[in-house]
């Protein structure tokens, strides 16, 4: 039975529509932690040879199927494993001893897999055998799908929690019209695989698993990640002329940001990971206006050295070359995501708490670590590096921040503007400062007095709230006022109409995730400067940020709307 | 009991195929057959105790059998052995 219509929200890694049949690539099941022990031997062994045939039925039946020589063969072996009498009585005997039905099957296979893998060589190679029928014994048992890619026979969107490298392997690109999955980012393998084939593509769709099923048709859009299942004909018509439309838009959009007469706008990566700035710099973008250094930190039991820290940072600015530019964000750690080196006491209030900068300033010694690998990672590299710290309220903090940055010779320092003080006092931070960074995101919470991760409190966590808008144009007017840099960092970056109010605000850079820059660019090309001040007055001046936004969309250009 | 030695033919060892054919033989003669390697016993009717025997090419296995009438049919089985399955 077809599921009823909904409509889903993933992240769009590969721009292009299609709409088809589903095919579910299935995870190993593993073993079920919550089944009883064997008690009644006659009819677990019923059971065991009931799944035994069916798994051999399905290996054969594929194996009859399948088209190419190699294919069949592999087929065929592993459906002769799956009937193989020694692996049988073996999982009988576990049985025997009482072990649940799932786990006398793991405990059989991890045997033979063992014995097999001491032996080397071509004997090893057939661990993977035991493997997958392991895992189609255990699925067909506890009636869940077979585990890896399916028999493809008609061309099919691909639903997965994510895909794994193995398993991408044996997709055939000509019959996956698109790939849809619950997890995985914007860098995640299956992202760049879809890039790469140029697959329609949408990551981290939520609740995708429970919502499509095996008999559904399923409508995607890989440019903004929507997903309808079971879409009504005038849906794929409108999907299909909404991505031409789409691709229209973007037609062109390359090179530096900026609005149509010329004032420059820099489009940023934010990134978290070496592998983040290997991807980023290969997109057409200048630069990363916010690595999160926290990586090298979170679920570690002693700090990183100066060494691995060095080496890390290096990276990064050579991943960027010496003409694009890297802002690093010092180690933004707090009680809510707490070190086990840094001895932080419980707070009942973590985002109130000692973090960012505040905590840096009590571990003198975690934040000298951190400045002295990137003053090592800098000079090993002439890369353009600018170095911030997070929760920064007040000018003293941002001097004494600034001071020792610049003691180790770093050539730019700055500030993030979160917290409401820094955002009225920009123009006194900025004096003592060379930029400031604004991060959207708690900006919001600390502005609207509303907690980020509590959902229910969304519609007041808006960039468009206007409350928040003012605060960002306190920070601008800051900039102004002392001729520094002023960028943004936080989410509200990548959203196109959200950016040309920033850059009527006076932002001079917006880092979004990299796969949103394209959009960003020509939605600031579509539009003279003058216009973007007039949307940001308009949104200031507006009730509500519904009102804000509205506003915003009337004196936008009408092919902006196919962006968003 | 019923025995008989073979110098395994197959120069690959008895791995995958040659164990799998091998394997589905002693199941079609219907009687219970142990291949034995060194200290290490399996069940011949199984491809899998048999590879975890790792047995390679030129190596010497015995077969036995308590089914006393099975004379001809480990004759087979024995002569089976020596011959390169993997290219079969």
């Amino acid at each position: 039975m077809a599921s009823e219509h909904k409509v889903l929200h993933g992240i769009g890694v590969c721009a292009g529509t299609a709409s088809g049949p589903v095919a579910f690539v299935a995870q190993a099941p593993g073993v079920d932690e919550n089944e009883p022990k064997s008690t009644d031997l006659e009819a677990d062994t019923a059971r065991l040879d009931d799944a035994r045939a069916k798994v051999i039925d399905t290996l054969v039946q594929r194996a009859d199927k399948a088209t190419d020589e190699k294919s069949k063969g592999v087929l065929k072996a592993t459906a002769q494993m799956a009937g193989d009498k020694g692996l049988y009585k073996s999982i009988v005997k576990h049985l025997k001893a009482g072990e649940g039905m799932t786990h006398a099957v793991a405990g059989a296979a991890s045997e033979y897999a063992a014995k097999l893998a001491k032996l080397g060589g071509y004997f090893a190679e057939r661990v993977t055998d035991i493997n997958d029928v392991r895992d189609r014994l255990i699925a067909e048992l506890r009636g869940l799908p077979a585990p890896g890619v399916p028999d493809i026979t008609e061309p099919v969107i691909i639903v997965a929690r994510d895909l794994a490298p193995a398993e991408t392997a044996t997709l055939h690109p000509g019959q996956v019209l698109g790939i849809i999955t619950q997890e995985g980012g914007p860098t995640s393998h299956t992202a760049i695989l879809a890039a790469q084939l140029g697959i329609p593509c949408a990551v981290k769709t939520k609740g995708a698993l429970d919502a499509i099923t095996a008999d559904d048709i399923v409508a995607l859009d890989g440019g903004v990640g929507e997903v309808i299942v079971s879409p009504t004909d005038d849906e794929v018509a409108q999907l299909k002329d909404r991505a031409a439309r789409r691709a229209k838009a973007l037609a062109g959009s390359s090179g530096e940001g900026a609005t149509r007469d010329g004032h420059r706008v820099a489009l940023l990566a934010n990134i978290g990971t070496v592998d983040d700035a290997m991807n980023a710099a290969k997109f057409d973008l200048e630069g990363s206006g916010l690595f999160r250094s926290e990586f090298l930190f979170l679920g570690r039991d002693e700090a990183p050295t100066v060494e691995e820290q060095t080496e890390t940072y290096t990276k990064v600015l050579n991943a960027f070359g010496k003409d694009r530019h890297v802002v690093v964000r010092t180690l933004d750690a707090g009680a809510d995501k707490p070190l086990k080196f840094a001895n932080q006491e419980h707070e009942d209030n973590p985002a109130l708490g000692v973090r960012g900068l505040r905590l840096g300033m009590r571990r003198v010694d975690l934040l000298d670590t951190q400045l002295q690998a990137l003053a090592n990672a800098y000079q090993a590299t002439g890369g353009d590096l600018w170095v911030m710290a997070p929760m920064v309220s007040t000018v003293d903090e941002a001097e004494w921040f600034a001071q020792k940055a610049r003691s180790y010779g770093l050539p730019k320092v700055g500030v993030m503007v979160e917290v409401p003080a820094a955002a009225i006092r920009s123009a006194q931070i900025l004096s003592v400062v060379d930029f400031c960074s604004i991060g959207t995101n708690d900006l919001s919470q600390y502005t609207m007095a509303a907690d980020r991760l509590n959902g229910e409190l969304a519609n007041l966590l808006t960039p468009w709230q206007p409350a928040v808008l003012h605060m960002i144009k306190a920070a601008c007017d800051g900039g102004a006022a002392t001729g520094k840099h002023v960028g943004v960092c936080g989410e509200a970056g990548g959203d196109p109409l959200m950016a040309l109010v920033l850059a009527g605000l006076g932002v001079q850079s917006l880092s979004m995730a990299p796969t949103k820059v394209n959009a960003v660019r020509a939605a600031l090309r579509m539009h003279d400067f003058s216009t973007c001040q007039q949307m940001a007055a308009y949104a200031l001046d507006a009730r509500t940020a519904e009102d804000a936004r509205k506003a915003v969309i009337a004196i936008a250009d009408p092919m902006l709307l196919d962006l968003l | 009991m019923i025995t008989r030695t073979a110098v395994v033919g197959a120069s690959v060892g008895l791995h995958a195929r040659p164990a799998a054919l091998f394997a589905q033989a002693v199941d079609d003669k219907g009687i219970d057959v142990t291949m034995t390697f060194g200290d290490e016993e399996a069940d011949a009717s199984s491809a899998l105790e048999i590879m975890t025997l790792g047995v390679k090419g030129g190596d010497t296995v015995t077969i036995s059998t308590d089914d006393d009438s099975a004379g001809a049919a480990m004759d087979e089985l024995a002569e089976m052995l020596t011959r390169d399955l993997d290219a079969e």
